[in-house]
């Protein structure tokens, strides 16, 4: 489903931060994307989000070539990639019902066509109570299931996601695992970066440690 | 490669009862539903100081506009006037006749076309004009007192005033033609470099303004960064945020440049009223010899509504390439933007 062979990546003249990343994520897939702290986690997750361009190598997704996408479709592969940011990147002066259903709004798509979704998604990650409640208001977990159904509201293929538990106490770290691994059976291929090794201890999957610019999978 | 679904060595069958929510039916009533926010939030600091920016700096320029306007109607009120009218001066000599001159000069001069019509100063009008100096009770034959015809003329299409001078002259040596070229050359020379003195002024503080407007725009959609990038990591196209900042913006560009339009042309109003209320007073009249009466116009209002819409256009173009600029950075040179 996203393929990278050799894929490098430099800012500017600096360094290269990844060196011959080579991977595939197949779909119904589950992995987990670990290593230290600035081992270039995130970086690797904006590429899989389309959101930097390598600077060598080939990255192909949904069977498409990285640097044939232009600018006007990127948006339309990104609905295909749900993604949590480790910061939650909810929209504060939004209710959790109208962040969550955004990914729907800027479609174009009527209110009437997607309340049930959204409002069915919100109960099954817990926030049916909390479906009108500004985000300013919300707990951390609340803020991160909040993230994870608006990147699950329009069913994508691949879901990344950015330290999900990073703000969350162990017992909610492991509810939220749970959330991802539920949605993996349903079809959905999922990435996690993490450095949290108890989270990754919980569950069989494929790990892809990051290091030194360098990437070890272990299945 | 994982291609199997993730094997959860903790009790999965618990995942049910994690987060699910009470059954629909046992939960309580829908809290009052607001109505959906917009994505661009309406208000904020910079939001409200950007209105305010643009308010003032609209206010000024249309007072610049309004006061451009005056002075070049007043201008071309005084050239008009001036232009209008030519004199004929008679001076006395021995032996003429000073009345049948007089009739002999006028009489020449409404031969000509482009003359609408030829008056004669009569004495009564001419020891008038003399009063001031020469005091009451004066007698005009005893003095040797030039005398006028006054020429009205078509400024539209007006006489050939050197043919008129070539033709009283034989007939009446000691007239003389003045169509007031001096005069109306000064003035118009007067009126031409206020009004261009003015539309300078105009054109650096509608430059001004467009650089407000732009920056304050610019610092307003700043707080705004982050919402941009949202909707660009939820798969909205460029077109369409574009589409919703330049909405927001056009309106809050609208909103500013009506109120300092609608304030301006109250400013307009009340001096208006007060020229009209103070009419024949030392002050009014004074005002009205420099500014006319203080109106100033359809043309005015109508420069005032065009400075509104083009602010408020102002805005919303700011905006949109604000946004369009924003979004090929995210894509290209923020290395932390996620």
């Amino acid at each position: 489903m996203i393929r990278f062979e050799n894929v490098g990546l430099r800012y500017g003249m600096g360094p290269e931060i990844l060196r011959d990343i080579s991977f595939h994520i197949p779909e119904r897939s589950f992995q987990f994307l670990s290593g230290p702290s600035g081992a270039g986690k995130t970086t690797l997750l904006r590429l899989l989000f389309l959101s930097l361009k390598p600077t060598r190598g080939l990255i192909s997704v949904f069977g498409k070539d990285r640097s044939r996408i232009s600018r006007t479709e990127l948006p339309l592969m990104r609905r295909r990639i749900g993604i949590v940011f480790q910061d939650f990147r909810l929209l504060d002066h939004m209710t959790t019902y109208e962040n969550v259903s955004l990914p729907l709004r800027v479609r174009g798509r009527e209110e009437s066509s997607y309340r049930t979704d959204v409002t069915e998604l919100l109960k099954w990650v817990g926030l049916g109570e909390r479906m009108h409640v500004l985000p300013p208001v919300l707990s951390g977990g609340e803020k991160q299931r909040a993230a994870i159904a608006r990147a699950l509201i329009e069913q994508p293929e691949v879901l990344l996601a950015d330290e999900p538990t990073g703000n969350v106490d162990p017992p909610l770290a492991r509810r939220l695992l749970r959330l991802f691994i539920e949605l993996n059976r349903l079809g959905t291929a999922v990435v996690i970066a993490t450095h949290d090794l108890g989270l990754m201890d919980q569950v069989d999957a494929r790990r892809m440690i990051l290091a030194g610019g360098k990437l070890d999978i272990y299945d | 490669m994982t291609e199997a679904p993730a094997d959860a060595r903790a009790h999965d069958e618990d995942f049910e009862d994690e987060f699910e929510d009470t059954p629909l039916q046992q939960q309580p009533p829908p809290r009052t539903q607001r109505k959906t926010a917009p994505i661009v939030p309406s208000q904020n600091v910079a939001g409200r100081a950007l209105v305010l920016v643009i308010a003032i700096m609209t206010f000024l320029s249309c007072l610049t506009l309004g006061a451009v306007t005056l002075v070049r109607d007043t201008a071309s009120v005084w050239e008009n006037q001036i232009s209008r009218e030519a004199t004929i001066q008679i001076k006395p000599a021995d032996g003429l006749d000073m009345e049948a001159a007089l009739e002999t000069a006028a009489r020449i001069a409404g031969e000509f076309a482009g003359v609408r019509a030829t008056k004669v100063v009569d004495r009564q009008a001419t020891a008038r004009l003399l009063e001031p100096w020469l005091g009451s009770g004066l007698n005009i034959d005893e003095l040797p007192v030039p005398r006028l015809v006054i020429v009205t003329i078509d400024e539209n299409s007006p006489p050939d005033f050197a043919a008129m001078r070539q033709a009283i002259t034989p007939k009446v040596p000691t007239a003389t033609l003045d169509d007031h070229r001096t005069w109306v050359d000064r003035l118009v020379a007067m009126a031409r470099t206020t009004v261009t003195i003015g539309t300078g002024v105009l054109v650096l503080m509608l430059a001004a303004t467009v650089l407000s407007v732009v920056f304050a725009t610019r610092g307003a959609m700043a707080g705004n960064g982050h919402i941009i990038e949202v909707l660009h990591f939820v798969g909205a196209e460029a077109g369409f945020i574009a589409r919703e900042f330049r909405r927001h913006f056009l309106l809050t560009g609208m909103k500013g440049a009506a109120a300092g339009g609608v304030a301006a042309v109250i400013v307009f109003i009340v001096f208006s009223w007060w020229s009209s209320r103070n009419l024949a007073t030392p002050e009014a009249d004074q005002a009205t010899a420099l500014f006319g009466n203080f109106a100033i116009g359809a043309n005015g209002y109508l420069g005032v509504a065009v400075i509104v819409a083009v602010i408020g256009a102002l805005t919303a173009a700011t905006s949109h390439f604000t946004v369009v600029n924003y979004l090929g950075d995210i894509d290209t040179h923020q290395p932390d933007g996620m």
